[in-house]
């Protein structure tokens, strides 16, 4: 089998096993980069020179005898707004088209810990604000399933990137569902995180109570795997959770007691809920029938499925915008272009530093949720929507909250259609919102979703689903994902080279 | 919720924005589709209902205040965007009579 056709795990194993060196991994990647990359524009900054020093310095702790993780010495790629010490992190905005952090993220030191080799910097709407990787300064990024259609966002180049086999996985980040949809677009598995769980020190705030990283690959054990190097507390992110990280290992050895054969019933006693009035909603029905199917897989494999209502869905989106955008029109408020990011030539005074900086640095959705942020924050109408937002999320958060007294997980679409045209909905704002109905209250209520393929559209595009769990209740997420994958196939197919 | 033009300027100084008559009537086209989207949010009766400010609820740990980022004057400075000397350089903030 080709190097980019393997797992992140099986290129792991290989180079464990000395069939692999670390620089021929790199190089495999770094050439298809280079030759392939162009066509759906999923990196910002590729990082050759780096990768193969990286690499060699990777290889030689292994051949030290170093045990390091299952995922040492292959490449992954990460989300332009996660901070590389030393090599340029935009957010894919003008703003920051040249910084250079002088520090590393929390998950950047730990992937490197881990004996990662990281080859480049990937796209994603500006700071992370879009659900289609339309609104970056450094051009649109292209699913690889079809190249006239959107990756989705905001972790679009990542996605890209692991879809057109240009890494075998990568690190996204969901404000609002930003690592499920593009998965969901791309074909790939994601984890959403617990909020907490992973750092968020290093990684460019825009909504820091709904902010998680996290992980993007081909199936649900690299994701874990890659989960497993990154979560755990971090004394740098005063919001991380004392709580160990994801255990690997212990998924893995768990695996193997229950046996290689995955057609006996391994759910058994597994409790799912499909909230249906998610049905009812503006929904597809080729993802409504790619879902339902996904439900009833799970069933055949001896989980118990059941419909039931959860309240308060449709006061998510309007919720987690006036939140979101309220976060971010605080925390956008530090680029003023004084110590780091755009200055504008044109001011001659400080506050035109300040105006004409932003102004010119920032692009146009980030310019509408700063306004609409500090609009919802404002005197006179703080308490009419911002403060109602945080009640309808406590709301929203009960209604999750109520549904795990019953269920061990929830079973849902991740967006509404598969992958649209490019430019098909960019002029149209609230339309955008409105595609995130069924990831917001996730993040809303700080709880870990995974997206998994579970089949396909009429023109072929994937179709995504998630798992919605209890608070920290990864492993029970990733378990039963990993079962689904062992019995199904969608997660294997792959677009053909260049769109359809 | 209208929206009227006095309205945008206001947001565009709270925001640091300056935009231009195009961007202006954009914004106003815009705020307004989402606001009246977002008051449906008035439709749920959350009298008494608490706020929910983080996922969880959890207390702030405090830590000793120890430096441990070591010097980074020359790492920071490299990404500033105008410098003198081992400072950022900004227009002069204070007016002063008789002060040069």
């Amino acid at each position: 089998m080709k190097i980019r056709e393997m797992t992140a795990l099986e290129i792991g194993d290989k180079i464990k096993k000395r069939e692999l060196s670390c620089r021929e991994a790199a190089v495999e990647y770094l050439d298809g980069i280079r030759n392939e990359g162009q066509a759906v524009n999923a990196f910002i900054t590729v990082m050759g020179e780096e990768a193969l020093s990286q690499a060699d310095a990777i290889q030689r702790r292994i051949d030290q005898g170093e045990d390091l993780s299952p995922l040492a010495g292959v490449p992954v790629a990460v989300k332009d707004n996660i901070c590389t010490d030393g090599t340029k992190t935009t957010a894919a905005s003008k703003m920051l088209s040249n910084f250079i952090p002088p520090y590393n993220a929390t998950v950047i030191e730990r992937l490197y810990q881990a004996g990662a080799v990281i080859i480049g910097k990937t796209n994603l709407d500006e700071y992370a604000m879009g659900g289609s990787t339309e609104t970056s300064y450094y051009g649109i990024t292209r699913n690889p399933w079809d190249l006239e259609k959107v990756p989705g966002g905001s972790s679009g180049g990542s996605a890209a990137a692991v879809a057109a086999k240009l890494a075998p996985y990568a690190l996204g980040s969901d404000t609002g569902g930003s690592i499920r949809q593009p998965c969901a677009f791309c074909n790939l598995t994601g984890i959403k995180p617990t909020y907490g769980s992973v750092s968020r020190y290093g990684l460019m705030a825009y909504a820091s109570s709904l902010d998680q990283i996290g992980t993007m690959g081909k199936d649900i054990k690299d994701c874990a795997a890659a989960l497993s190097i990154i979560s755990g507390y971090d004394s740098k992110d005063s919001t991380s959770v004392m709580k160990e990280p994801f255990d690997f290992s212990k998924f893995v050895s768990n695996c193997a007691k229950d046996g290689a054969s995955s057609s006996d019933r391994k759910l058994a006693g597994l409790k799912i809920g499909v909230p249906k009035n998610y049905f009812d909603i503006g929904i597809s029905d080729e993802v409504k029938s790619a879902v339902m199917e996904g439900a009833k897989t799970f069933e055949q494999l001896g989980a118990t499925v059941e419909e039931f209502e959860i309240p308060a869905v449709e006061y998510a989106v309007p919720a987690y915008y006036i939140i979101a955008c309220a976060e971010a029109s605080s925390n956008l408020s530090r680029y003023d272009g004084i110590k780091y990011g755009y200055r504008s030539d044109n001011a001659k005074d400080l506050m035109e530093i300040f105006y004409q900086s932003r102004s010119e640095g920032f692009g146009k959705e980030v310019k509408r949720r700063i306004m609409l942020g500090s609009f919802v924050l404002s005197s006179g109408y703080f308490d009419a929507y911002y403060k109602k937002a945080l009640q309808v999320r406590g709301l929203i958060k009960h209604s999750f909250d109520e549904a795990f007294t019953r269920y061990d997980m929830i079973l849902s679409p991740v967006s509404p259609t598969t992958a649209y045209p490019i430019g098909g909905q960019i002029e149209d704002p609230l339309a955008m919102y409105l595609a995130d109905i069924y990831t917001v209250s996730v993040n809303l209520s700080g709880l870990p979703a995974v997206a998994l393929p579970c089949g396909f559209g009429r023109n072929g595009m994937p179709v995504g689903m998630q798992l919605i769990g209890k608070a920290f209740s990864e492993e029970v997420l990733v378990s039963a994902a990993a079962v689904y994958q062992d019995n199904t196939d969608y997660h294997k197919k792959s677009p053909v080279k260049g769109g359809q | 919720m209208k929206i009227t033009d006095d309205l945008i300027d206001y947001i565009g100084e709270l925001s640091r924005l300056e935009l231009s008559d195009e961007e202006k009537a954009g914004a106003k086209k815009d705020l307004t589709d989402i606001l009246n989207y977002m008051d449906k949010l008035n439709e749920l009766d959350t009298a008494g209902a608490k706020e929910m400010t983080h996922p969880f609820d959890e207390s702030n740990r405090f830590r000793k205040e120890d430096a441990i980022n070591g010097d980074q004057r020359e790492a920071m400075l490299k990404n500033a965007p105008a410098v003198k000397g081992d400072y950022f350089k900004v227009f002069k903030t204070v007016e002063q009579e008789g002060m040069e």
